[in-house]
């Protein structure tokens, strides 16, 4: 007999259409991405699409999973999305394969494939290459030396040198170097006064990618794909702790908007913190997880040896996951007014 | 105005009431045959009253209440008994029910009914009557209503709640019942009001039914009742008895407690509807208001005899010809009829035609990506990816450290899912393993309990037979000891004037022959407290029993 179960509708939801949706809040952040640096991070996102995809297919087949099924419902898209963005977008070819590989294979199928990987997988690549490449994970475009597509293009394939010229630190190395380099006798002010690097809020151009994410991460919120918990909490938490700092030694430390729209804050927020299957899933848990994660990246970030910390806070908080959840479980139906 | 709670969760299907609603109440014709099972409520199997070729008469009582959890079943109309047998159920098993069958002769000719003042009544017997006239909740779940019509002692009740919600999408027959039988429904519900000695009664009606709130607006203010008709927001599961009664008064009633002690009480308003019939008009419960809907072409709610066959039903709606299946209940809760051969009953509140395009096939199931839809849909607040994480692992009890007895079924997980995984099915699948592990559980201590009883009967036998032995004994030394004519008495005299006799020969075996009187009262009193197989046979069983007894009694007299 046909065996079938309640209940007979469904609302119009798949996995699919979240994570299209997830892709689609990318949009507007890899629109200026565009604009800044021009469309050689098209290249890099197909790039990093291919390798995911091409990963998965092999590890589906490797593990008799249906192709076509898995391969649609976008999540190793998503992945490779992220990676690409979060890497250099300079980075050569291979780095971002490597990354794609290891956290399509590794960080995703080991673990048991889709839903089943207590670690983000972009995340994973991230933390991977900068332990392994540094140099490559810290060289960013100088943007006021901005080089044509193909000159980018020859960058990325690896078929031109790569000159100490053209590339140049993030806006938060930036400010930490100036920092050590000054030794306590330069302050915050001056060195964001630069505008060789700096803009209005942030970085110099970066910050308009930090807003645009922002607004796509606001409109997954709106779109009930994300709920608002996780970064908020994890805003605030960046907020909370850059500003006692900069309030206690406002020339040693950057202000809160400075450290929101830099780094991985934004894109971290939105697009990092709120990974399901990686992430905490209790309101209170996800507060806790945001909040939690935010600490350690600002710590990692100001006081560590990395340019930023959203990977490795982010990682370092996934392993937490599963007792924030056992512990925040919110009270049933009922049982709420226990004495 | 009365404040209202909200209940978190819930969704907002289609309702897609529109086209059942267009009609009046149908009155269908009756089936030539009508198959009556006795199972049809919460609780006991009724006994079957009557044996093939019996005649009946309408309403008359076919099957009794067995216990107190139990629900009369009556004829639904005048005919004659072709059989009483195992027939199909209308169940997702598929399994056939013990089952009346009965040919109707046409005249629908009734019983004698004796309307009721219930008010003169024992509160205890207007219960008794509720279940003797087969009163069970038709809102679907058919729990016998005379066992939630007593109060808790130690707590007043302060509301009685009228379930008007009908959130499920497609059905219609509360809402028709409300907009044509307000009356009866008011007056039911006074009933129970007085019953329960309630404070308030308040009617909740989901606010996409405008009509039926002012109908029994109308209703309550002609026969000058005090009820509160409340319309409250239109989300699934409003209709479920506890999210109105939140809804309503703001309490949240766990699975751990029962409602009364809460104060509260919930009735269907079909059910209200049926207890006046029962008790002011003397008529049992033997039909009820069934929606049509779906892929038909006439839509349309009918009062339907219960035993109904559910083919010669759905052929009054005129099924349309891509139709693949039909659904009982509605489209979130019920479920796909294994066969139409099986009848009508009180739990059939709707009947949906579905075609491909209707309830298109199940997408793919994906694995679970954590993220939480469920939990914001659970009108129960609990969080269903994990206890399908543990369900899907068999680890049941985990399942229940996530409370999956306070999951009432409704759907709405398995409604929200982007992965399209069967939650309710996997919550269903763990609740009966844990169900079927403590009834295994349950059945090893009886069985146990049984095994050291044997054991105790047999040392007991055999100490009582040594105990006879050795008085026999004692009792022919003591015939020879005795002089020759007392001792032709004894001998054909029976064994306790024997040992009467011997008694004061034998001290210890009189010692021993009182302890063993008392295991043996001691034994008997056991018994007695422990039901017999003897006891609720059917009329088929008791018949079988006394052929074979007749044929013994000759055997018996030969020997």
């Amino acid at each position: 007999m046909n065996f079938t179960t309640p209940p007979y509708l469904t609302q119009n939801v798949s996995v699919q259409r979240v994570m299209l949706q997830v892709l689609a809040a990318l949009l507007p952040g890899i629109a200026i991405y565009v604009w800044l640096i021009g469309p050689i991070i098209l290249v890099q996102i197909a790039i990093a699409t291919a390798a995911s995809l091409l990963a998965e297919a092999f590890m589906l087949s490797l593990l008799k999973k249906p192709l076509g099924l898995f391969l649609g419902d976008g999540s190793a898209t998503v992945t490779a999305w992220l990676i690409a963005l979060a890497f250099p977008p300079l980075a050569p070819w291979w780095l971002i394969v490597v990354g794609a590989l290891f956290a399509i294979v590794v960080a995703k199928h080991l673990y048991g494939g889709l839903g089943q990987n207590p670690f983000n997988p972009a995340m994973i690549a991230f933390a991977v290459c900068i332990v392994s490449f540094p140099a490559l994970m810290s060289q960013w475009p100088a943007l006021d030396r901005q080089a044509g597509f193909s000159e980018q293009l020859a960058l990325v394939l690896g078929t031109a040198p790569r000159l100490d010229t053209m590339s140049g630190a993030t806006p938060l190395d930036a400010l930490k170097t100036a920092l050590k380099l000054g030794e306590g006798n330069t302050t915050v002010a001056t060195i964001l006064a630069d505008a060789h690097n700096f803009g209005y809020f942030a970085g110099k151009g970066w910050e308009w990618v930090a807003v645009a994410y922002l607004l796509g991460g606001l409109w997954l919120w709106q779109r009930r794909i994300i709920t608002w918990h996780a970064p908020f909490a994890f805003l605030a938490g960046i907020v909370l702790f850059s500003g006692a700092l900069w309030l206690w030694d406002p020339a040693q430390f950057a202000n809160p908007v400075f450290h929101l729209f830099s780094g991985g804050s934004m894109l971290g927020a939105f697009f990092i913190v709120t990974d399901p299957v990686s992430g905490s899933t209790t309101p209170r848990g996800k507060l806790i997880f945001g909040f939690s994660a935010a600490a350690l990246a600002y710590l990692i970030r100001v006081f560590g040896g990395y340019p930023d910390g959203v990977a490795f806070a982010v990682l370092l908080m996934n392993i937490c996951v599963p007792l924030i959840d056992l512990y925040t479980q919110p009270p049933i139906f009922g049982m709420k007014s226990k004495p | 105005m009365l404040q209202l709670f909200k209940f978190k969760g819930g969704v907002k299907p289609d309702p897609k009431k529109t086209p059942s609603v267009q009609m009046p109440i149908g009155i269908a014709p009756l089936p030539p045959l009508l198959i009556v099972p006795l199972h049809q409520s919460i609780g006991g199997k009724p006994n079957p009253l009557v044996e093939a070729g019996d005649r009946v008469l309408k309403g008359q009582l076919i099957g009794g209440a067995d216990q107190w959890l139990s629900s009369a079943v009556h004829a639904p109309t005048s005919g004659t008994v072709l059989a009483v047998e195992e027939r199909l159920a209308a169940h997702p098993s598929g399994l056939p029910t013990l089952s009346v069958v009965i040919e109707p002769d046409g005249r629908d000719a009734w019983i004698e009914r004796t309307p009721l003042d219930y008010t003169a009544l024992e509160p205890e017997r207007v219960r008794e009557i509720l279940r003797d006239s087969g009163v069970v909740g038709l809102g679907g779940a058919v729990f016998p209503s005379h066992a939630k019509l007593a109060a808790a002692k130690s707590v007043p009740m302060d509301e009685l709640i009228i379930n008007g919600g009908e959130c499920e999408p497609f059905m219609t027959c509360d809402d028709i019942l409300m907009r044509e039988r307000a009356e009866g429904i008011v007056l039911g519900s006074g009933i129970f009001r007085d019953l329960l000695k309630a404070r308030r009664v308040l009617v909740g009606i989901e606010d996409n039914k405008p009509e039926a709130v002012a109908a029994m607006k109308a209703a309550v203010e002609k026969l000058g009742e005090n009820f509160e008709v409340i319309a409250v927001p239109t989300r699934y599961p409003a209709g479920g008895a506890k999210q109105l009664i939140r809804v309503l008064t703001g309490k949240e009633v766990p699975a751990s407690k029962r409602s009364p002690e809460m104060g509260v009480q919930c009735f269907n308003v079909a059910t209200a509807y049926t207890a006046w019939r029962a008790i002011v008009h003397g008529e049992p419960v033997l039909s009820r208001i069934v929606t049509l809907t779906g892929n038909v072409e006439q839509p349309r709610n009918w009062e339907v005899l219960l035993g109904t066959p559910l083919k010669d039903f759905v052929a009054l709606g005129k099924p349309k010809s891509d139709t693949d299946r039909y659904l009982m209940g509605g489209p979130m809760m019920g479920f796909e009829l294994p066969s139409l051969e099986a009848p009508l009953v009180k739990a059939t509140n709707c009947i949906i035609a579905g075609s491909p395009s209707l309830f298109p096939p199940p997408a793919p199931e994906m694995p679970c990506i954590r993220c939480g839809a469920c939990a914001d849909v659970c009108p129960h607040e609990l969080q269903p990816f994990e206890m399908y994480w543990f369900a899907r692992a068999r680890n049941f009890g985990k399942t229940q450290e996530y409370n999956i007895f306070d999951c009432i079924e409704c759907g709405c997980c398995s409604y929200v899912c982007p992965s399209h995984i069967p939650l309710v099915q996997y919550f269903r699948f763990a609740k009966s393993e844990i169900w079927s592990r403590e009834r295994e559980k349950n059945m090893a201590d009886a069985a146990k309990a049984r095994f050291e009883l044997r054991n105790e009967r047999d040392e007991r036998e055999k100490a009582e037979k040594a105990e006879r032995l050795a008085r026999a004994a004692a009792a022919k030394a003591a015939v020879k000891k005795a002089p020759p004519e007392s001792g032709s008495e004894a001998l054909s005299g029976d064994t306790s004037v024997a040992v009467a006799a011997a008694a004061p020969l034998d001290a210890d075996a009189a010692k021993k022959a009182a302890i063993a009187a008392a295991m043996e009262r001691a034994r008997q009193q056991r018994e007695s407290v422990q039901p017999k197989n003897t006891e609720g046979l059917t009329v088929a069983q008791r018949k079988e029993i006394a052929e074979i007894e007749a044929r013994r009694a000759p055997l018996q007299a030969e020997e």
